[in-house]
Parts: structure tokens; sequence; C-alpha cells
């Protein structure tokens, strides 16, 4: 009996996926080594002191944890979910007691002389609780008690995270919202959602840059100029061949373009108030034509532009009058959205640097002069893709990025086979984790998102992490191994 | 069904990912293929050239006495990132320094426009050429100071206190140097003047460089590809110089408390021996840290001590220049060495009359030149310029006559290894038809022959012509420097230029300078030791005349030319000769006999008042 069932689980395994990550480990490991490699060091790998040394055994173990995980009956996931969750819970409660500071961050808990990072732990048992919560008979996620019921169980670890002062990983839950977009959460949800971060990244970032000489803040004109595009896209997507188009596009244009050309020829002003004059004039328009038309759904639109306005014009008030200055830093520091050359500007700029001088094949292995000398902070961790960059060059790091393009795409075909809500639900949780870490993590690195401090998956260095991805997926591929014997 | 509707979400989902990767990989391509920029500030990160300075080649005079030298100095670097809260009283104390030198200093640093290469991450230059015994105060001290380094550099040290001209010196380099030369860099030393400067690429040899990799906190972690691309210097070489210091030295002596210059060339290589010029400045004064001061203070100086008047002086020749007419007048056929002219008092013809002084007449060739006698060339002139048979125009013989001079090295620089020299002047017919609007004759320009009137040369110049005329002929380009280290010397300097006159007509001049010494105006230098010819000039100009002489010796095989100009000294007699014999002198028998010592000395006393006048 016990023998058939091995059989069957291997059988039954998607070693497509297995070999993907097998070759990211490998990938991972050369990278770990490069940017670990101390000038002077007599290329010994192996030894325990080194970095190197010490991610192969992270890697080895992280394999045997796969192995036990596929050996374990998939059904124990199901029914010790909600266990597993509340387990960690209380290991995240804890652990802010229990840990030490190590650069201002309350997570790492200290076993022996090995540390370990509870919050990495969190994704897969939090996915699992979702799941698990999700596949039960008769849930709605357009309900709304069913909807906020899930958000809680994803939100309760964000909060835990964020006490231990873990901005980074706690920002990873966002990535649930993929998830909840597959089972049915309106896409405006997903949409309004993504626009807000996005008014706020730029609002706040791009806040105090001026537009060429005239007296006009790119972030606020920016934003604005967002705002109509939206409107009038979401007019185009939603209402086909609307004759209200026109109209809006006339608007859009009329209201940006020419203030430019007069504050540029003319007499410079803050072209910011003809563009916040336009965008009342096409929520006006847009609420006539719900009138006219009988159509709520021009309503809607407008009722998205003014939450549009109104959260940017919130946010820019907290930002400037209720927050006091030193407040203001910390959150624009936090969210990498401050330049500060010596800090995470610098970290930019060298990653640009290192990445940059990498060229079209790359320095070759270990001969990357700015992640041997050091000039990358984080190098072995966060910031592990400059090694990639300069070492590997455009080939290898484009290469890299395939490999987890593979990975991601693989992960939705497995998740969209799986014969029951809670495999899909947990297979889209994993593929929205991995989507969001390289996402961040790349983005920060070439220059494109903010600087938040999450891991690469298998590449960056670190037991914890690797072992919480290793959980993440290997659970999600035991589970879709017994997809077959859940059909019949 | 309306699962089936969000199964179509995965598509968005997948679209997603594509896109974000797509970008990505778009900014990677970016980033790594479509810019060099970043490659280069990675390197300037990581790559730390450290320049090593070559030795610079020394300097011997003919006999190999040793001339010029190096000896080690220190330069104080500083990196404005690291220095940040270094104890500035405790430094300047150190450095014998005050706190407004220390700011000003490190205002000049920082400035963009005076110091285009700043970097607050590289060591910039902060004091250059301290001494060891400045330095080593401040090196006791120096792990109190952060940020300061101390790069060795050398000196030039000179031994003697002479041929300041003719060895010049190295200073810092000019804006306009690094853009002439990519070799130099800012705070490199380059040959300003002299040999120094026209022997620079020799002398200063090939800066090396270590590529050392420097991490993030500027530490040295050793050599980049274990040194592949490290560079060793090549020491620069040793120049021979043509010089005599001895006889340099003597002729400083007597030229103490004069305005003039002194050049002697040894005829058979035209290697200089000696090349005075007066007033004159110690070279050792052009070192290190005072050189600027030095150089503002001689170059302020109304007597122009930095001029080096023997290749950049334009005197008239006055009667020196006698020679050169009689070997032309021979060569065109106007005369033979028999022709006599008359001469009463000077030449007079028409109204014009050229004075010169008593003298028994009329005179063939050899005594004429003997005597100085101005009517015979004058005549000679007048003749030649008059021949319409042999030249159709005045003009013709015009360029004749200018043709024989460009010929015997006038008129032209000759091309010394020495930076600055002029050419002289020799008038053309363009330039008389211009100055007369083309109205003019032989007896308009006939002062031309006695080596007045617009005739212009430069102490070496007169110095070659007794060279030429000592090689019967013919003249190599005088040089200053005999020898460079393995290399050979620009063949411009071992050719032998010959003039358009045959050798016989020399044999002639050669005759009359030799009774010039022997019953002449150059009566003074003769001795029993060898035969010396010479000719006398007694330079006409606006004050007191110029005295000149030009002359070689001994008379077959001459070892040595030498031409003394000596402004204001009255007749050639009276300064030039008696100079020059006690050059030839020294220079052929090694020493001054204990008379001619005495002369020596006597001359070395004697000095001239000069006016105020601009020079």
């Amino acid at each position: 009996m016990r023998d058939k069932k091995e059989v069957s689980v291997f059988r039954s395994l998607d070693w497509f996926t297995v070999l993907i990550y097998m070759a990211l480990l490998a990938f991972g490991w050369v990278s770990v080594c490069g940017a670990s490699y101390d000038f002077n060091q007599d290329g010994d790998f192996l030894s325990l002191s080194t970095r190197s040394g010490m991610q192969l055994v992270w890697m080895g173990t992280s394999m045997g944890i796969g192995f036990l995980l596929l050996m374990l009956d998939d059904r124990h996931y199901d029914t010790l979910a909600y266990l597993i969750y509340l387990a960690l819970l209380v290991l995240l409660a804890v652990t802010p007691l229990l840990a030490r500071d190590i650069k201002g961050s309350y997570s790492w808990i200290k076993i022996g002389s090995y540390s370990l990072q509870p919050a990495e732990f969190a994704k897969f048992a939090t996915a699992l609780a979702v799941a698990k919560f999700m596949s039960v008979y008769g849930y709605n996620i357009t309900r709304w008690r069913d909807f906020l019921f899930t958000l809680g169980i994803v939100l309760l670890p964000v909060g835990l995270i964020i006490r231990q002062h873990e901005t980074g990983s706690a920002l990873v839950y966002l990535s649930f919202f993929l998830m909840f977009y597959r089972e049915g959460m309106p896409g405006s949800v997903l949409f309004a959602g993504i626009s807000a971060v996005v008014y706020f990244v730029v609002g706040v970032r791009f806040e105090h840059d001026m537009l060429g000489d005239m007296p006009v803040s790119v972030g606020k004109f920016a934003v604005l100029f967002l705002i109509q595009l939206f409107l009038a896209g979401m007019v185009w997507v939603y209402c086909g061949r609307s004759r209200y188009l026109s109209g809006m596009v006339v608007c859009m244009g009329a209201c940006t373009v020419l203030p430019l050309l007069f504050s540029l020829y003319v007499i410079p002003f803050d072209v910011t108030w003809v563009q916040l004059a336009g965008c009342v004039v096409m929520l006006g328009y847009l609420c006539y034509a719900a009138l006219h038309e009988r159509l709520m759904r021009y309503f809607y639109i407008a009722l998205f532009g003014l939450g549009s306005l109104a959260f940017f014009f919130s946010v820019n008030i907290v930002m400037n009058r209720v927050l006091q200055s030193h407040q203001r830093d910390r959150i624009q520091v936090l969210l990498g959205l401050k330049d500060d050359p010596t800090g995470k500007g610098y970290n930019v700029i060298q990653a640009k640097i290192a990445i940059g001088s990498g060229g079209l094949e790359g320095k070759g292995f270990l001969n990357g002069t700015q992640t041997k000398l050091k000039y990358v902070p984080e190098q072995v961790t966060d910031f592990i893709f400059c090694t990639v960059g300069e070492e590997e060059g455009f080939l290898g790091a484009a290469a890299v990025l395939l490999l987890f393009l593979v990975l991601i795409l693989r992960l939705i075909h497995l998740a969209e086979r799986q014969p029951d809500m809670f495999g899909r639900v947990y297979g889209y949780c994993v593929m929205s984790v991995f989507l969001f870490h390289v996402f961040i993590n790349v983005g920060m690195v070439l220059g494109l998102t903010p600087v938040i401090g999450i891991p690469l998956p298998f590449f960056s260095y670190g037991g914890s992490s690797l072992w919480g991805f290793t959980f993440l997926l290997f659970i999600f591929l035991r589970i879709d191994a017994a997809r077959d014997t859940k059909r019949h | 069904m309306q699962n089936y509707n969000l199964e179509k979400r995965k598509y968005v989902l997948g679209g997603v990912a594509i896109v974000i990767v797509f970008v990505y990989i778009v900014r990677l391509f970016t980033l790594q293929l479509m810019s060099d920029d970043y490659k280069k500030n990675a390197d300037s990160n990581a790559f730390f050239k450290r320049i090593q300075y070559p030795s610079r080649g020394v300097i011997s005079d003919r006999n190999g006495e040793l001339l010029v030298y190096n000896q080690p100095a220190y330069d104080i670097m500083v990196v404005m990132k690291e220095q940040i809260g270094v104890d500035t009283i405790a430094l300047c104390q150190s450095l014998g320094i005050t706190r407004e030198v220390y700011e000003r200093r490190m205002a000049e640093i920082k400035n963009i426009k005076r110091n285009p290469g700043y970097s607050p991450y590289t060591q910039q230059l902060f004091m250059n050429q301290l001494a060891v015994e400045e330095f080593s105060v401040f090196q006791e001290k120096l792990f109190r100071f952060p940020g300061f380094y101390i790069q060795k550099r050398s000196v030039r040290q000179y031994r003697h206190p002479y041929a300041a001209h003719v060895l010049g010196d190295v200073g810092e380099v000019s804006p306009g140097d690094i853009e002439e030369d990519e070799y130099y860099r800012r705070g490199d030393y380059i040959g300003k003047l002299g040999v120094e400067r026209s022997y620079e690429t020799s002398l200063r040899g090939e800066k090396g460089v270590e590529i050392l990799l420097r991490d993030v906190h500027g530490r040295i972690k050793g050599h980049y590809q274990d040194g592949a691309f490290d560079r060793k210097p090549v020491p620069g070489k040793n120049l021979t110089l043509s010089l005599d210091i001895r006889l340099q030295a003597l002729g400083e002596r007597l030229l103490e408390g004069k305005i003039g210059s002194i050049v002697a060339i040894e005829p058979s290589t035209g290697e200089v021996l000696c090349m005075v010029s007066s007033p004159n400045y110690d070279p050792r004064i052009m070192v290190g840290r005072q050189r600027g001061k030095s150089h503002l203070e001689l170059s302020r100086d109304p007597m122009k001590p930095l001029l080096n008047r023997a290749i950049m002086g334009q005197y008239p020749p006055g009667s020196t220049f006698k020679t050169s007419q009689a070997l032309t007048f021979l060569q065109e056929g106007v005369i033979t060495p028999t022709t006599p002219y008359a001469c009463s008092g000077g030449f007079v013809y028409k109204g014009l009359k050229v004075g010169c002084h008593a003298h028994p007449a009329p005179l063939p060739l050899a005594p004429a030149i003997a005597t100085s006698c101005n009517a015979y060339f004058c005549w000679g002139l007048y003749h030649m310029f008059g021949n319409r048979r042999k030249y159709p125009t005045v003009q013709d013989a015009m360029t004749r006559w200018k043709d024989h001079m460009v010929a015997m090295g006038f008129g032209y620089r000759l091309g010394i290894d020495l930076p600055g020299e002029k050419r002289g002047m020799i008038p053309n017919a363009a330039f008389y038809d211009k100055y007369y609007r083309g109205s003019w004759n032989g007896l308009t320009v006939i002062s031309i022959s006695i080596g007045q009137g617009e005739v212009n040369l430069t102490p070496l110049q007169i110095a070659n012509l007794g060279a030429t005329i000592a090689n019967r002929g013919y003249y190599y380009v005088p040089h200053v420097v005999k020898e460079i280290q393995d290399a050979p010397l620009d063949t411009l300097y071992t050719c032998r230029h010959y003039t358009n006159v045959e050798r016989q007509h020399y044999e002639t001049v050669v005759e009359g300078m030799r009774k010039a010494v022997t019953g002449g105006t150059c009566r003074s230098a003769n001795n029993p030791w060898y035969e010396v010819c010479g000719k006398t000039g007694t330079a006409q100009n606006r004050g007191k005349d110029h005295s000149v002489f030009m002359g070689f010796a001994p008379k077959d095989n001459p070892r040595i030319a030498v031409a003394v100009y000596v402004e204001n000294g009255g007749y050639g007699a009276e300064y030039g000769v008696p100079i020059g014999a006690l050059m030839m002198e020294q220079y052929i028998n090694g020493k001054l006999s204990p008379a001619s010592e005495e002369r020596a000395a006597l001359f070395q006393s004697r000095r001239i008042t000069y006016g105020s006048y601009a020079r």
C-alpha cells in the first residue's frame, strides 16, 4: 500500500517544475558564490565558514524538506491548514519578544548559532488557510462578509509582521489580491487598488520635482493626467463605442496641452489648476452622460474619478500637513521613494553601475569587480541580481528572468488544472507570491520599483527564505500530484 | 458559466507576468548594452590607477661631469572625502604653513575651474615638492591626518650655478601642455626651458601604472588580474651635453656685469662648447616650490636675465660680417684676392660717405680684412650690385647676395636644439622694394656690406660663421646635446651644410683673419701656443658701439670657433678680442696661464654701465 502510493506520487509529480526549481537553485548558488567571494579567497566555496558553503547546506536541507513534503499525505495540508496558520500566528506574535534588533528589524529568532525568520514561513501558512477558507462550500468572494473574512486571514499576519518592522515582507501579502482577482473579485477593485498605489508612489515620489522651469509639480501633473487618462480609458473599455469618448479626449487634451504651451511660451503658471478644472468638467460630463443614457456605468466611472481625486488630495494633505517632516521622511525612505545617496539611493546607483558594467556576456564567474569589491550593499541577499547582471551579463540576467517567467506561467497552468478550489487558490497564492517577489526585487535592482527589501526567490542568501519558498512550492507540487485521486 | 469567465483571467495574470519580464529585459538591455557609462563608472569605482613616476634622465657635460641630477622630494596628497575631521591646526604646524594658506589651498583644490580633474574620492595635490627635512616632521605625524597621503617625487638638482639658459628647468605642466600631449596629467612636471624642454620626451621616460582594485571603503585589495596590465616605468634617458662646464664657467665670469653673449662651437662637429648669456641666474633658484617666485622675479627684471641672448638676441654683426662679404665677392667674381680698393678715410661716392679709420690704402683683400677697412667692402658691394651684365637688375643681385647669406646660415633659424631661437634678419629684394618703394640701388643699401643697417644676426649665427670659415666652407647645425643615452642624435645635427662658396676663397679669408691677429685689429689675441684667426666688430647702434669678436683656433684643424658680443663694449678690441682669446686658451690649453688668469680677473671685474632704455 505504502509502496504503491510512493510510486504514484513520483509518477504524477510535475517534474518540469522541479527541474526549474533545481535550475534556479543552481544558478542561485553560483550567484551567491560570486557575490560572497572575498577578494583573496582561494576558491574554497564549500567551506562552511563561507556564505557559499552555508548556502549549500540550506540548499541540501531545502531539498530534504521538499522530499519530506512530497512524502506526506496531501490531505494533511487540507486538514491541518488552520492549525499551521494558528501556529505561525503565535510564532509571529512572540517573535518580537524573542528577537534582537538586527538593523532595526525584530524578525529573527536565534536558535543556537542559526537565525530563523518566521515571517518567511507565514506565507505558505496564510496561503493554506486562505485556500481552505475559500474552498468551503458556498463561499462567494463577491459577498462582502466572505471577502472581509478572507481579507482578515491575510491581514492578521501582515499586522504581526509590520510589528516586527519588516514592512517589505508584509507588503508581499498584497500579492494575494491577484489570486482574489482570479477567484472572482471584481477587476475594478484590483484596478482601483493598483491605481491607488500608482497615485501614491508617483505623487509622493515626484512631488517636489518641477516640470522644466515652470512652477508645476511633476507628481501632481502626472497623477492628474493619469486620472483623466483612466477616465477616458474606462469609458472606452466599459461603454463600447461611446459617443462621449471623443468629448472626453478633447477635454483631456484641451486642459493638458493648451495650458502647457501657454505656460511654456507666454506666462509660466501652475498648470495643475487647469487640469483639476478639466477633471471636474469630465466628472460633470460623465454624470450628464449617466443621466442622459440611463447607464449607471458612466456614474460608476465618475465615482472612480471622484475617489481618485479625493484619495490623491487626502494623501497630499496627510503627507504635507498632518505628518511631521521626520515622519514623512520615514515613510518615503521606507517605501524607497526618497533619494538618499548614502542610503537606499546609493544602493540603487551602485546596483545600476554593477549591472550596467556587465555588458552582453558579463565579466565571467568571480570576475565582477563591483560585487567582489563590495560596492553593492546587501549584494548577497536583496541585491543578488546585481551579481547575475555583472558576472553573467545580459544573456545570463535575461535567462534568469525568463526562467522565473516559465516558472510562473507553469504555476498558473498547474493551478488551473486543479480539480478543487483548495488546490487552485493555493496554487495562485504561490504564483502570486513568486511574481511579487520577482517584480519588486528585480525592479528595485534595476531602479524601476521602490527599494523594498525582499529576497529574490532561490537566489538571495539565507536559509529562512529558501526554506520558506521550498515549503510554498513543494506543498503545491504535492497537492498537484494528488489531483487525479480527487477526480474520482 | 461564471467559472468559465473567471478562467479567462488566467490570461490576464499570465499577461501581467509576461509584460513585467519583458519590461525588465528591455531595461536590462538599455542598462547593459546601450551605454558605456556604467562600465566606465564601474571601472572608476573599482580600478585605482597608481601612477609610477620614472626617474628623469640626468644631464652631464662633454667631459662626463654631472650637471643635473635628481633628489627625492615629497608631494602631499589629500582625499577630500577622507580628510573630514582632521586637526587642521596640528596639520598646519607640522607643515609649517598658516591657517590661511591651508584654507586657500583647500579652496583651490575644490575649485573645478582651476582644478578640472577634481574628485572628492581621489588624491589631490595639496603641497608639492617638500624637501626631506620639511617632510620628516609631517611624516611622523601622518597617522593623525587621515586622508592625507605622501607621494614620492623627485626634484632637479644642479651641481653648478652655471649654464642656466642651456639646462633650463622643470615645472608643473600648464593646462596647455596637458591639452597638447595626453601623456601629462595635472601635477606632472615638464621641461620648461632649455634642454629640459627640447629633450623633454627623452628625459621624462615613460610613466608606469599599477592597476589596483579598490573596495567600497577605498581599501586596496590587490592587483587587477595579478598585475597583468601593469606597466613598469621606463626611466628617462641621460643626456650628455656638448658644453664644457669649465669653459662655460669662465665665460660667465668674464661677462659678469656686462650684457652680452659668448658662443663657442667645435667646428668639426657643430657641438656648442659654451653658450653664455649675460646677465644670467643661478639655475638652483628654479627648483621645487621656489620656482614660481623666482621665475616671476626674473621675468620682472628690466635686464631680462631669462632671455638667452645667444640665440634670442638679434644684433648687428658689425665688421665680423665682412668675412662673409669677402667670400661672396670672391665667389661672385667681383674681386680677386689681389683686387685693391682705395680708402681715403672711408667710402665716399656721390655724396655718400661711410667713414673708416686711418690705415694704409689701397689694400688688397687680406690686409683689408686685417685692418677691417670699411671702404673695401662698400666698394665690393657697390660693384656687385651695379654689375648689370651679370645681374639684369639690382633685385637679381640682391637675391644672389641673399642666397649666399642664407647658405651661410643667416636669416633663418639654424635649428639648434634649444627652444626660442630667433632667425635674425637678412633683407631681400622684396624687403627693399617695399621699404624704398622700388627705388633703390647698391648705394642705398651699402651698409649691409659692413654688417650694419638691416642685417641682424644672433651670437650663435656669428659663432657659426666662425665655425664655417674654420671648416673652409661647411658647418654642422650647432647643437648642445652631444649624446642621448641609447639613441642616435637627430640627423639634422650629423650632416654637413655647405655654403655656396668654394674652399679656395675660404683660405683667402682665413689668411685675412690670421693677419688680423698677427698684425691687425685682433693683435691682443695672438699667443705663442697656437695660431689664432679672428675678426673684430664694432657695431654701431643707438648707444655706445657694441664690442664684437669672431674667431677660431688653431688655424689648421681648428678646435674651437668663438663669438663674443658685449653690448655697448666699444671697439671690438676692447672687450671682444681679449674675452675671445681667453676662451680659446681655456679650451685648447685646458687652463689659463697665470698672466691670462690675471687678465680674466680684470675682465671679470670690469663693469659697463647701461642706461635704462628698453632692451
